[in-house]
């Protein structure tokens, strides 16, 4: 027996898992439309790559990563783009999302899928592949898979299948039914990192799925660990604590330490994309809570949840519907909104299953929320600072550290909306920080120019002396020649009418700068200075590139 | 009372000669309070305060020149924070600028465009890439929205288009609930 | 040596000179709103004071005598604002973030009246050297330890859910109204 090194805090909700397992995972029916956001995954959104009218194929590329931290979308089903515009998506905000809508044809036509030998293939392949592919952490946070392969050596692969908030019962299912392709895909994700060991992190309370997956397990080396049923023993940082004993310093990530975690719908896609050339274009869903059939379903993303919803058959008094847990979901305004890939449930709310909140009351200071903090925090301390828009406070305090679990609101004796607070300070403070790098870069822009504009000034009088001097030395020539009793004479005339004609030369050069430079009929003269400027400020200028450059110079040949 | 003179004149010659000794030895080169007012401003570089810049108006504050209150691309914000820096009491800003404005960012309409390069020469943060008879480009991700690239444009071509930041701009907000029943009872539940 | 620590006691929690003697208001009040800043502001006070009691009494005892007694507050000033005056540019020098802190109000340590009332209260007790140190050490600790609980106390109440009326100044006087008040629970600790 493996021993575990429990985490900080933690609840018990009341799990209501049971009803959406009684059967197995169906096949969603193929919907008439589909609604494809193009920001699937956290991090920059994908840029379309078909236009409307056009006929696509069954897991077909329409949307291309865009970055490093993003992407690709693929189209879920056969038939044709009927628009590229912002559709309802389902996020807290409720605003609308640059999404592609394909009408299905029915045929499900798919493309050309090409399998891979992954024992074979540089690592580096296979985590482009994967971006290529759209693989991201189903888990519910959407990360892009690839970046967080971008490791080698690791000492433990964690295999998050814990599955800890309520009502949600995909993996679970997903385990039970699938469990030799959740092991293939392990294979890969160990293979890609170089992992020594593989923990599988499983609640008890998911009997069959820990015996399917020991099962599948065997003769592989990894580990099935029954963890205790305890909130938020899925999230990745406190799973990690669980099943190693190490935990992620504030900031850092897991693989400092020789440790990754993945979801166990993650590396089924990866076992989906690898061995059968299929990019990620469906998901589990649990739907449940407040409907006459709760059951897990096997759904296309892009699928309008309102369609989705008529298979399960909400009840009457149904009061709303949640995306997500209930601990950490959010609340769907406009049930038009598509399956996204974060979509792993959607619960009917019921005034018998969530009653409503009694108000809230002020603070007493009782420190519940502290003794349940998973990530070992003050909740208290972060909600007082929150409160008082006092975010560098907050910081001190590691906000940034907070999984946002709702274990604090859980406990809170005064029913206190804490995580709203923690989510509202930490928008501010990230769109605060991203202002400032505007003006750091705006800053550090404008300093150069000053500089470079000083430059210019100081090569220009450069170049007028150089000229001056030259004009001298050169009218000193003629007169040493013609005789040594005058030279003083002229030499003190030659200076004069050099610095005359460089007086001459910097009126022309200014006049011509201030002249509008599209007439035509210029002096051929000042056009070359001007040319001669104009180069010298597009080599300075970074942004202007190689292009103008080369235009200039073109240009230059041709007069 | 010739006692009391000599005591205040001793005294006076004393501790001046004290506080001279240490004005020198404690001398302090340049106003490090310039850098932190500088860095409050949003380095827009619009000049709407009536200085050429963000830095020379950090320095003009930083000396006691000038009111905390004439920075319109940063409005209350900025305002408030620059009283909170300085120890002073936040000023009303200008009815006109009180308003937050959405960002901007300026966009030549390159049919009309005659590659004058006068924006290029009024743009504060070089964001215009472009060169003489050649059609002119803003870099919209360095462009700050400072708006001084309009008034010299002999042809009127560049106009301010406010960004749409979608999702990627959308922030949560302040949470508000009822305290007590009478106001739950008024409030929609949201 | 037991003269000095009930001194010490004394000053600090039982004749606090804010809380009992009502001295220093104005940066109690006005540096009370940030924690760092009323940890600097106490930290100069305690500095400015030590040296000012310890040097008003060299002036009051060697300089000025019992025959020049009408300049006592004249010249207890002019040393008070010279110190200060060091110190500012002592902190201006050594520490550019505690002096941006302080800010204003650390001129104004020249004008508190805890400065002054503490070299007043010397001669009025008839201190010796030593004690003035001490009393003027343990004066300023007092003040530095109501101002920094002040602070912290004040931190919070930004984020509590005050009245509007009560909101902001209003509701930070109640509070040391209150502090006073519990202060007095010291009285009869030290005779």
């Amino acid at each position: 027996m493996r021993p575990l090194f429990p985490f900080h805090g933690g609840i018990h909700p009341a799990e209501h898992k049971s009803p959406s397992t009684q059967h197995g995972i169906a096949v969603a029916p193929l919907p008439a439309r589909l609604v494809v956001t193009l920001r699937q995954h956290s991090g920059s959104p994908a840029s379309p790559v078909v236009a409307v009218g056009d006929q696509v194929l069954k897991g077909q590329l329409i949307g291309a990563a865009e970055g490093l931290i993003s992407s690709s979308v693929h189209a879920p089903s056969s038939g044709r783009v009927v628009a590229i515009e912002k559709q309802p998506a389902p996020h807290v905000s409720g605003l609308p999302d640059l999404s592609i809508v394909l009408e299905t044809d029915g045929e499900e036509r798919w493309v050309e899928r090409q399998k891979m030998d992954f024992c074979n293939t540089d690592p580096a392949l296979l985590r482009q592949h994967f971006q290529d592919m759209g693989v991201v952490g189903l888990g519910g946070a959407v990360f892009p898979s690839h970046v967080k392969l971008n490791a080698s050596g690791l000492d433990t692969l964690v295999i998050n299948a814990a599955e800890c908030e309520p009502f949600i019962s995909c993996d679970d299912m997903l385990m039970r039914e699938r469990a030799a392709e959740v092991v293939k895909g392990i294979s890969i994700a160990q293979y890609i990192m170089g992992a020594r060991e593989v923990l599988i992190g499983i609640e008890d309370n998911k009997p069959q799925a820990i015996a399917a997956m020991q099962a599948a397990c065997e003769e592989t080396g990894f580990e099935v660990v029954a963890v205790p049923t305890l909130y938020p023993s899925g999230s990745a940082k406190q799973l990690i604590k669980l099943l190693t004993g190490k935990e992620v310093t504030s900031g850092g990530h897991p693989t400092q330490m020789g440790i990754q975690c993945f979801n166990v719908a993650t590396v089924y896609t990866m076992h989906r994309v690898i061995n059968h050339g299929e990019p990620v274009i469906s998901r589990l869903v649990t739907l449940t809570g407040n409907m006459d059939e709760p059951r897990n379903y096997e759904v296309l993303i892009g699928t309008p949840i309102g369609d989705l919803l008529k298979l399960a058959r909400p009840k009457a008094d149904t009061t709303g519907y949640l995306m997500g847990g209930p601990m950490m979901g959010v609340p769907l305004l406009d049930l038009s909104v598509p399956v996204v890939k974060a979509t792993n449930c959607i619960i009917a709310t019921s005034q018998a299953l969530f009653p409503p909140l009694p108000r809230a009351m002020p603070c007493i200071r009782c420190a519940r929320c502290a003794q349940a903090c998973p990530a070992e925090l003050q909740p208290q301390e972060l909600f007082w600072f929150s409160k008082s828009r006092n975010f560098e406070k907050a910081r001190e305090y590691k906000l940034f550290d907070c999984i946002e679990c709702g274990c604090c609101n859980y406990v809170c004796p005064s029913h206190i909306p804490l995580v709203q607070f923690y989510r509202f300070a930490k928008s501010e403070m990230l769109a605060h920080e991203k202002d400032r790098k505007a003006a750091d870069l705006a800053r550090e822009r404008h300093e150069f120019r000053e500089f470079r504009q000083e430059r210019e000034k100081q090569e220009k009088a450069a170049r007028h002396a150089a000229k001056a001097a030259e004009m001298a030395a050169k009218a000193a020539e003629t007169t040493a020649g013609s005789g040594e009793s005058v030279a003083g004479a002229d030499d003190a005339a030659a200076a004069k009418k050099a610095a005359i004609q460089a007086a001459i030369e910097r009126a022309k050069a200014k006049k011509a700068a201030v002249k509008p430079q599209n007439v035509d009929d210029l002096p051929a003269e000042a056009q070359a200075k001007i040319d001669e400027i104009d180069l010298r400020r597009a080599q300075a200028s970074e942004t202007a590139g190689q292009r103008v450059a080369i235009q200039k110079s073109d240009e230059g040949q041709g007069a | 009372m010739l006692n009391a003179l000599l005591v205040m004149i001793g005294l006076a010659v004393v501790l001046g000669a004290v506080l001279g000794f240490a004005s020198l030895k404690f001398r302090v080169e340049g106003n490090p309070l310039v850098e932190k007012v500088d860095a409050i401003l949003p380095q827009i570089q619009c000049g709407q305060c009536g200085y050429p810049g963000c830095k020379p108006y950090a320095e003009a504050i930083s000396a006691g020149n000038s009111a905390i209150n004439l920075c319109a691309p940063g409005g209350e914000a900025v305002m408030l924070r620059l009283a909170d820096l300085l120890g002073v009491d936040p000023q009303p800003l200008a009815a006109d600028a009180a308003l937050p404005k959405p960002k901007q960012v300026a966009l030549i309409d390159e049919q009309t465009c005659i590659g004058c390069t006068l924006c290029l020469q009024a743009c504060p943060v070089d964001a215009i890439a472009g060169a003489a008879k050649q059609m002119h480009t803003i870099i919209a991700s360095e462009c700050t929205g400072c708006e001084l690239c309009l008034p010299p444009c002999p042809v009127d071509c560049i106009t301010m288009e406010t960004v749409d930041e979608g999702l990627g701009g959308w922030k949560w907000k302040y949470p508000v609930y009822p305290i007590s029943e009478e106001e739950k009872d008024t409030e929609v539940t949201s | 040596m037991e003269n000095y620590f009930l001194i010490l006691i004394g000053t600090v929690f039982v004749n606090n000179i804010v809380l009992a003697k009502v001295l220093g208001l104005c940066p109690f009040m006005g540096v009370s709103k940030k924690l760092e800043a009323a940890i600097g502001m106490g930290m100069a006070t305690a500095f400015v004071l030590t040296l000012a009691s310890g040097a008003s009494y060299l002036i009051n005892q060697y300089l000025l005598g019992p025959d020049l007694i009408y300049l006592r507050t004249l010249s207890f000033i002019i040393v008070i604002a010279s110190i200060v005056q060091f110190t500012e540019m002592f902190i201006h020098k050594t520490s550019p973030v505690l002096y941006q802190v302080l800010g204003i109000y650390l001129p104004l340590i020249t004008t508190n009246c805890a400065v002054l009332g503490i070299p007043l209260l010397n001669v009025q007790e008839n201190h010796n050297f030593i004690e003035s140190l001490f009393f003027g050490f343990g004066g300023a600790i007092g003040f530095a330890l109501v101002l920094i609980t002040f602070s912290a106390m004040r931190e919070r109440l930004e984020g509590a859910d005050v009245p509007l009326p009560f909101k902001g100044s209003a509701i930070a006087m109640v509070t040391a109204g209150l502090m006073s008040i519990a202060s007095m629970g010291f009285s009869g600790l030290v005779k």
